[in-house]
């Protein structure tokens, strides 16, 4: 059942497309050596060509390009080894030059596409119509003095990747799946830290309506929303505007519009008429962009293991389809995860990090870059229930101590003398005893009464403060008493 | 002989052999400098004491036997040139208060050869102009004057009007210029001096406030063709800062200049052949072709088709890049700014009052031939006539080594007789524009005078990174023609 909005006229289907501007990681800004760090003070990371001075040229930063084409390679998408630069002229006090160099007529990545999951269950392609490099503009601070605007040039000139979906998306779930899902990649690739937060990555999110077997009517953009909830958001709350203009007779006009996160409306910012005329022509001051074909493939073989395949793997691996998707979301855990697996029984693994672990994460407010138990610290743990050192309850116990300590498995079951005891002698030792002392209640089993054997393997584990292999207790519990 | 009369090759011979001191001969031309300066305008900067403290600076080099290949000799630099600490206008009021704090890649080789800079020479502004009428600081006088008619005052040519004229008054004994279309050539045959655009990508365009950035290229101007091949050597190179700049040797120039040009085949495109083309100017295109063949060069018959439609693509795709290039002159960050209401007018009242009538002309039709409607019909046209002139060169240089024109339609010309119409004026590049639309080599030398005394030039046109042949023919042509006629006004 697809996703609709039910109207005054009955159902409505939305129509949505996202343009993506994801900032590159890299040491440097795309055509300066500028550093590009996040939070550094006003105007200390900014170039003569970031400024716009006379006679300043920009200069290609080849690792940019690198990123850029690892994301496409990402993408599924075609890599054109054959893509220019222009510039898309605009005035505005963040913009030093006057003009911002970006790709317009020859993009560095052409159409790819990206799977998304929905709740349930299910997937979807959503198309990638193309990838290309830009410089991202500085910022004006406005609140700042009463007459004056302030300018800050840190952000202009840094590199950024506008991704542009197709329209192929049908719901504000799917669109947050797609922009979950995009995020995700850039983050396994390393090309883009995806911290919407810090306005790292930002989406212009394209909406329309129509009814059912209809082809598209007018669609608007809503401009710089920056959270997925929000993405989802602006979704539904356009959709639902635009279905009430045509519903009220009206018509939709194309426009840029702004998400109110406040109210959750969108409103207007400029309609088609007020728009810029761009006059973008080709930068002079850059020759086309030729990749070496075998520079490409180097960069492919160099890629890392991807969401969708680590996901195939860990299902290939004995997990199930839900625990595989959950240790993947965040490539940091699937990292984690893999080290506590590693030569370990998966679903045990699995087991650990989804259960006991998160729940810690959940329960201490850290975040898997700062866990509170090291991936090999787990995993020895459970070495140590492999090898009936620990039973599943000392190993909880002991799990306790490692996140209060930081201490290795090892070392607590050292110092605390929890070591699981699979001595039979002993164990059957410890029996006898508790036997001797309670003879009536031996009587009592013998005659008959088969409850009290959880008595005595009670009795038999306090007497061995917990560390009895409870399999050996049972066993020649039944042998003794039988 | 006095000091500022030298030729760059004869003075780096005196300061070897200790017959004259760097300091005495920057002092020579600081001190024509200070007398016909005044008049001439040649100058927009004077940076005298910078240059006398160089200067001794590089007599202490020679002494300790660490000169470099141009040492001690002072040079005009045009005020396109950023030069760090000392104001660089580009001749707009827009600029009026800049100081760069860094150095253009040709002035750094420059210096790191031993150059001393005397100032900055005027210009038209943003380089937009061929007369250096358009100068925010005043026009330039070319040096040279009508034999029956001393009193009228002549342009110099330009855009590199301040560094052609100050080169021929003896204000230096050499200048930096940028030809976009023309502005080191037509004012070298202007004023009586040699000036070469070299191949695009040659020097680096870094820290040169830019105007059309595909076309513009610096190079020398000199009295001598063999002193523009010294400047050059310095001048060239490939900077990793600029992305155009091209990653090939750079050759001893100045050896070729005495190669023979026998066998060499001269290209003349028949298209040039105007009508109404001066009969003088004629005439000497003819000698130059008999000088050549009397060297032993075969004269042969070339054509550029499609040269006829250089000038109006010249004039789309330089305003259109020169309107996005000049946007950075807003009022935020440097220069002129002038206070308004808001951003926008801040912005409409800093141009306004920043640029002068040219640029203002050229970033219009250059915002127009980009504009949603008439890019296709305009620039996008201008970018296919170009490759087509560029294959024009191409063909012909199957055929033939070199080409040689007239560098210009007609001898220098009086403020006034050509300023009225502005495409009027814009036909003064007809013969350059070409090599710039191409990227191709081009040197105008001096060549003769004309029936008023006014010196006329030729232009060597070469292929692509053949700067060497270009200097041959040129050099060739310098000694046939024996140009030994001198400025009424000079130091």
């Amino acid at each position: 059942m697809s996703y609709t909005i039910e109207g005054e006229t009955g159902p409505w289907e939305i129509v949505v497309g996202l343009e993506v501007h994801a900032q590159v990681i890299s040491e440097a800004k795309l055509f300066s050596g500028a550093a590009t760090g996040f939070g550094a003070a006003p105007n200390t990371q900014v170039s003569f060509v970031d400024a716009g001075f006379p006679g300043m040229l920009p200069v290609i930063n080849r690792e940019c390009v690198a990123q850029a084409v690892r994301t496409g390679l990402g993408l599924n998408a075609q890599i054109n080894l054959w893509s220019r630069f222009d510039r898309k002229n605009y005035f505005y006090a963040d913009l030093p030059n006057g003009y911002q160099i970006s790709q317009f007529a020859h993009p560095i990545i052409g159409t790819g596409v990206v799977e998304i999951t929905l709740g349930d269950g299910s997937t979807k392609e959503i198309g990638v119509t193309r990838l290309h490099l830009e410089q991202d503009a500085g910022k004006s601070l406005h609140d700042q003095h009463p007459t004056k605007s302030f300018i800050d040039l840190n952000r202009a000139g840094v590199a950024l990747m506008e991704i542009v979906s197709e329209p192929d998306m049908r719901s504000p779930e799917e669109a947050g799946a797609y922009l979950t899902k995009l995020r995700q990649i850039l983050r396994y690739l390393g090309t883009c830290d995806g911290n919407m937060d810090e306005g790292s990555m930002r989406a212009d999110v394209n909406v329309s309506v129509r009814k059912s077997g209809e082809g598209f009517r007018t669609r608007c953009e809503v401009k710089n929303v920056n959270s997925i909830r929000f993405v989802m958001q602006a979704v539904e709350a356009e959709a639902r505007r635009q279905i009430e203009v045509w519903e009220t007779g009206g018509e939709v006009t194309q426009e840029t519009r702004l998400f109110d996160t406040g109210r959750g409306t969108t409103r207007s910012m400029r309609s088609k008429e007020d728009a810029h005329d761009y006059r973008y022509f080709p930068d002079p001051d850059l020759p086309p962009l030729v990749l070496d074909a075998a520079w490409v493939e180097g960069l492919r073989a160099a890629l890392p293991e991807l969401p969708d395949a680590r996901r195939a793997r860990y299902v290939a691996m004995g997990l199930t389809p839900y625990d595989a998707h959950v240790l993947t979301l965040e490539k940091e855990t699937a990292a984690f995860f893999d080290v506590v697996a590693r030569g370990r029984d998966a679903k045990i693994a699995a087991n650990w990090v989804t259960g006991d672990f998160f729940a810690a994460l959940n329960r201490l407010k850290r975040d898997i870059t700062d866990p509170p138990v090291t991936a090999e610290n787990l995993g020895a743990l459970l070495d140590l229930l492999a090898d009936n050192t620990l039973s599943g309850k000392l190993a909880k116990e002991v799990f306790e101590i490692m996140i209060e300590t930081g201490k290795s498995p090892g070392a607590i079951v050292e110092e605390k003398g929890l070591k699981q005891v699979t001595d039979t002698g002993a164990i059957e030792a410890v029996i006898d005893g508790v036997l001797a002392a309670n003879a009536d209640k031996v009587a009592e089993y013998r005659s008959g009464k088969d409850k009290l054997f959880g008595f005595f393997v009670g009795q038999t584990m306090r007497a061995m403060q917990g560390k009895g292999n409870p399999a050996l207790v049972n066993e020649l519990l039944k042998k003794k008493l039988g | 002989m006095r000091a500022t009369d030298f030729t760059i090759a004869g003075a780096l011979t005196a300061l070897e052999e200790g017959a004259i001191s760097a300091e005495e001969l920057t002092r020579a031309h600081v001190a024509g400098i200070e007398a016909l300066n005044p008049r001439l305008n040649a100058y927009v900067t004077v940076t005298a004491e910078q240059a006398i403290e160089a200067a001794q600076a590089s007599d202490a080099r020679r002494a300790k036997g660490e000169a470099g290949p141009l040492d001690g000799i002072p040079l005009a630099i045009k005020d396109l040139f950023c030069t760090e600490g000392v104001r660089t206008t580009a001749a707009s009021r827009i600029l009026h208060n800049f100081v760069p704090p860094y150095e253009s890649t040709v002035t750094t080789q420059l210096k790191r050869d031993g150059a001393v800079f005397l100032g900055k020479a005027n210009l038209d502004e943003f380089a937009m102009g061929s007369s250096n009428l358009t100068s925010a600081y005043g026009a330039v006088q070319n040096p040279w004057n009508r034999r029956n008619d001393p009193d009228t005052v002549l342009v110099p040519g330009g855009s590199s009007g301040g560094s052609a004229a100050a080169v021929a008054a003896r204000l230096a004994l050499g200048a930096t210029g940028t030809d976009t279309g023309g502005s080191i050539r037509q004012p070298a045959a202007f004023c009586g001096v040699a000036g070469i655009k070299p191949t695009y990508g040659r020097c680096s365009r870094f820290g040169i406030v830019a105007f059309a950035s595909s076309l513009d290229q610096a190079g020398p101007f000199a009295r001598t063709v063999e002193d523009c091949a010294v400047l050059l050597r310095s001048m060239s190179g490939f900077d990793p800062k600029d992305s155009t700049s091209a990653e090939v040797a750079v050759p001893d120039f100045r050896a070729a200049c005495g190669r023979s040009v026998k066998g060499l085949r001269i290209g003349v495109p028949k298209e040039y052949r105007l009508d109404g083309l001066a009969p003088e100017i004629t005439a000497l295109w003819e000698q130059g072709l008999a000088w050549l063949r009397d060297a032993g060069a075969e004269i042969v018959e070339i054509s550029l088709p499609h040269a006829q439609y250089a000038l109006p693509t010249y004039y789309i795709v330089a305003p259109a890049e020169a309107s996005s290039n000049l946007a950075r002159y807003d009022g935020v960050r440097f220069g002129l700014r002038e206070d308004g209401r808001d951003l926008k007018d801040l912005y409409e009242k800093t141009r306004a009052a920043g640029f002068g009538a040219e640029v203002k002309r050229r970033i219009m039709i250059g915002t127009y031939v980009l504009s949603a409607g008439y890019y296709d019909a305009y620039y996008l046209k201008a970018q296919k006539i170009r490759a087509l002139i560029a294959r024009d060169f191409t063909e012909a240089y199957q055929k033939v080594d070199a080409i040689v024109t007239p560098a210009t339609p007609s001898a220098a010309f009086a403020e006034g007789e050509n300023t009225d119409d502005p495409v009027t004026m814009y036909l003064n590049d007809i013969f350059t524009v070409t090599a710039n639309l191409a990227g191709l080599p081009g040197l105008s030398v001096p060549a003769g005078l004309d029936a008023q005394g006014l010196p006329l030039g030729l232009q060597v046109l070469g292929r692509s990174f053949d700067e060497e042949t270009v200097f041959a023919v040129g050099s060739a042509i310098e000694r046939a023609a024996a140009f030994t006629a001198r400025p009424r006004v000079m130091a």
